[in-house]
């Protein structure tokens, strides 16, 4: 049955890597909904954050082959309710609209926070769910929402309890 | 490491040679690589932006082999035919652009054959790079799917770390194509060179540890078995697992049919040896798939050509899946149990817990089914008396002729998959055939490699006279290099495979598969390889013999039956228990 997950993957700091895993998912027809890359606390690995909807059977055939790459570490595919995770979105707002007065208890009241002020526009951060963050927006629309952002997911694994250390011996091992 | 002083010095550059590391080209630094990796043949093809690599490799001729071929495909099939012949890693060179096109149908067949191949293209300066400069193609980009591996070289430093990384991928693990793209101010600038060949990757780890709880719980279930059976893949050949496997099918007396790129890992004539697998296999080790009860599947990844419908295939049997590459492990066909290691290292270590058994009951079922076989297809095929001359009979004779000790290259329709059934393979690694990308033109050049790998070795290139067509020109390289690789062409002016399912799929509907051929002959005499054609069946012994007599390359055309067809044959996405005998 299809439904999200999320993939991650630890690579290589390497050109190209993005490419080397996305066509992976394309050449199984695998729509990707968002990828969050970043280094990790380790120097020159990083992580991808894929999340995907599909199924497990193709999901975990797809981390095979992506494991297969040889700038790859380790890649995993998780169910919802195996990460911690959120996204971030920002809402650039007409300034005007703070003259009314209520944005700014509807702001405090969904745990967002002002990032700057200018004399045409503020912008607002909030993090959450998808649905969260998109949920937000209409409740902004009526005050002049002018532009919207946001990023792919960022997500810890609950099981992972040894990540950390492996990579830091494979630092180690790279350093030795 | 890298012998320094029998390497050749230019005497501008001896001043700077007094350092402890020579300083020397990219260029150079490219051919001292390779020779420090053992590289002594390399199939090729100058232009522009590799020049530099080319004069340097013009101080290395007593070094390395350098074959100019007449297409850069030619240079890859080439470079595979040497790989798989040798053992070694095949090398080819091409210069950018258009030369680093015609390398992708070679890299992407090396690629699902899991040949070792290392391809080096020369490309435009970095400076240029992503401008649309004159021959300038995102060559990295188009091969990122069909290589194991590959980088982009735009500094002369990283050249020989570069070069090193690419021949410990390439050969180590489950091996396959890498290709290293040079700059051409790489190629040009100079460096201190040192070679430190590449024995580990961090993110990399070629060879799995073997669990032996899991060679515990596979040899349990061989033990148990009623019906074992034994599927022989193109690991097995890939690990040199190739006495190992026999000892463990003779101790349990355990049938072994082999993948089409498994052939030659058992001699044809081993008692235990029960025919090919798949679409065009024999009919016993195909329709006997549904009886087994355990399967082990040694190095081979159940390709659909094998496995005609997996939703029944070996329905009925536990699964033991050897296999060096972690992702092909239950993708086509769920393992019971999984051995991801290298074929020898897991048939060493099966070896040990599995006890001698007897299955001769289970063996007679094959025998049976093979005397159908004989009976229906294959006398027929192989012994005919009366009509045209059938591609069976000349494989026959060029297999009895030549002991079944020469290596094979083979084509990709009708005629391979006959050659693949009937030539009666005696040593491992005689048989080099595209497998998995089915590529048409690439016998001639790869026979060129082979014969460049194993010049003491017969090498006979079988080839239908469509695909002889789309790389003939070789015949060019053949010549300019005198490479004594014998040519038979099995000529029905067909497309033959294609024209065989418009046959039986399309009703009889011919569309573009009936080929007017040219004087095959004649072409080889412009290219000064003697050859023969043959239209009658008294006249193929003696031009096979005169073929083998003949000191050099030789072409025979055989003119075979026009419209023959290739049975046992199992329809695409059909159980394989459905196989046809006519």
């Amino acid at each position: 049955m299809q439904k999200e997950y999320t993939v991650t993957v630890y690579t290589e700091d390497r050109i190209g890597i993005t490419n080397r895993i996305t066509i992976i998912f394309t050449r199984r027809g695998i729509n990707i909904t968002s990828l969050t890359t970043a280094e990790t606390e380790i120097s020159g690995v990083y992580k991808f954050i894929i999340t995907v909807m599909s199924t497990r059977e193709k999901l975990d055939k797809v981390v095979g082959q992506i494991e297969r790459l040889i700038e790859i570490h380790r890649a995993f595919v998780h169910e919802e309710d195996e990460v911690v995770y959120q996204e971030l979105a920002l809402y650039k707002i007409s300034t005007k609209s703070l003259e009314s007065g209520d944005i700014e208890r509807l702001i405090r009241d969904h745990h967002a926070r002002i990032l700057t002020i200018t004399a045409d526009y503020f912008v607002i951060e909030k993090t959450g769910h998808q649905q969260e963050l998109t949920d937000f927006i209409k409740k902004l629309e009526p005050y002049g929402l002018i532009e919207y952002s946001k990023s792919g997911r960022v997500a810890i694994v609950k099981w992972s309890r040894r990540f950390h250390e492996h990579l830091k011996e494979l630092q180690a091992s790279s350093e030795a | 490491m890298l012998q320094k002083d029998v390497l050749p010095m230019k005497a501008e550059k001896a001043d700077k040679r007094l350092s402890a590391k020579p300083v020397i080209t990219g260029s150079e630094a490219v051919i001292r690589s390779l020779i420090a990796e053992g590289v002594d043949t390399i199939f090729g093809y100058p232009g522009g932006a590799i020049m530099p690599i080319y004069d340097a490799l013009y101080d290395f001729q007593d070094q390395v082999h350098h074959i100019l071929v007449r297409h850069e495909q030619g240079a890859t099939h080439a470079a595979q035919g040497y790989a798989r012949s040798s053992g070694k890693v095949g090398v080819a060179f091409a210069t950018s652009g258009p030369g680093a096109t015609n390398l992708v149908t070679g890299l992407a067949d090396a690629y699902m054959d899991s040949t070792p191949m290392v391809c080096i293209t020369g490309q435009v300066a970095a400076s240029l790079l992503g401008t649309d400069a004159f021959q300038e193609t995102d060559v990295i980009g188009i091969t990122m799917p069909i290589t194991k591996w590959n980088i982009q070289v735009t500094r002369q430093e990283d050249i020989p770390g570069a070069i090193a990384k690419a021949f410990y991928i390439a050969r180590s693990g489950r091996p396959g194509p890498v290709l290293v793209d040079i700059t051409k101010n790489a190629q040009v600038g100079e460096c201190e060179y040192e070679y430190v060949p590449c024995t580990h990757i961090r993110s990399y780890q070629p060879v799995p540890e073997l669990r032996l709880d899991a060679v515990k719980e596979a040899a349990a279930l061989i033990n148990s078995a009623k019906k074992p059976y034994l599927l022989v893949g193109h690991g097995v050949l890939l690990s040199g697992a190739e006495k190992e496997l026999i000892a463990l099918a003779e101790k349990a007396q355990i049938p072994m049919a082999s993948t089409l790129l498994g052939l030659s890992a058992v001699p044809v004539d081993h008692p235990l040896y029960v025919g090919l697998l798949g679409m065009h296999g024999n009919y016993a080790p195909n329709i006997l798939t549904g009886e087994c009860d355990t399967v082990i599947a040694v190095g081979m990844r159940f390709d659909d050509r094998v496995t005609g419908d997996v939703s029944t295939y070996v329905a009925n049997a536990k699964v033991i899946h050897i296999e060096i590459d972690a992702a092909e492990i239950n993708k086509i066909i769920k393992a019971d149990v999984a051995l991801h290691a290298d074929a020898k290292t897991a048939l060493q270590a099966l070896l040990k817990e599995v006890q001698p058994a007897k299955h001769d009951e289970w063996l007679a079922e094959f025998r049976a089914a093979d005397k159908k076989e004989y009976d229906k297809v294959q006398h027929n095929e192989l012994y005919p008396e009366t009509g045209e001359l059938k591609m069976a009979e000349v494989v026959r004779l060029i297999s009895e002729k030549t002991k079944g000790e020469a290596v094979l290259v083979t084509d990709v329709g009708q005629h391979q998959m006959i050659a693949s059934r009937y030539y009666r393979f005696k040593n491992p690694n005689t048989n080099i055939t595209s497998g998995g990308m089915g590529t048409m033109g690439f016998s001639l050049p790869a026979a060129m490699g082979a014969k460049m790998g194993t010049p003491e070795k017969e090498v006979v290139a079988v080839i239908g006279d469509g695909c002889f067509q789309m790389t003939l020109q070789e015949l060019g390289t053949i010549y300019q290099s005198k490479i004594g690789v014998k040519i038979v062409i099995l000529n029905n002016n067909f497309l033959g495979m294609v024209r065989q399912w418009q046959q039986l799929f399309f009703d009889k509907r011919y569309s573009s598969t009936e080929m007017v051929n040219p004087d095959f002959v004649q072409i080889a005499k412009g290219f000064f390889i003697p050859g023969k054609k043959v239209t009658a069946r008294e006249d193929i012994s003696a031009a096979i013999d005169e073929m083998l007599a003949t000191d050099g390359a030789y072409l025979l055309e055989v003119v075979v039956e026009k419209e023959d067809n290739v049975f046992p044959m199992i329809p695409a996405g059909t159980p394989v228990t459905t196989i046809r005998l006519e």
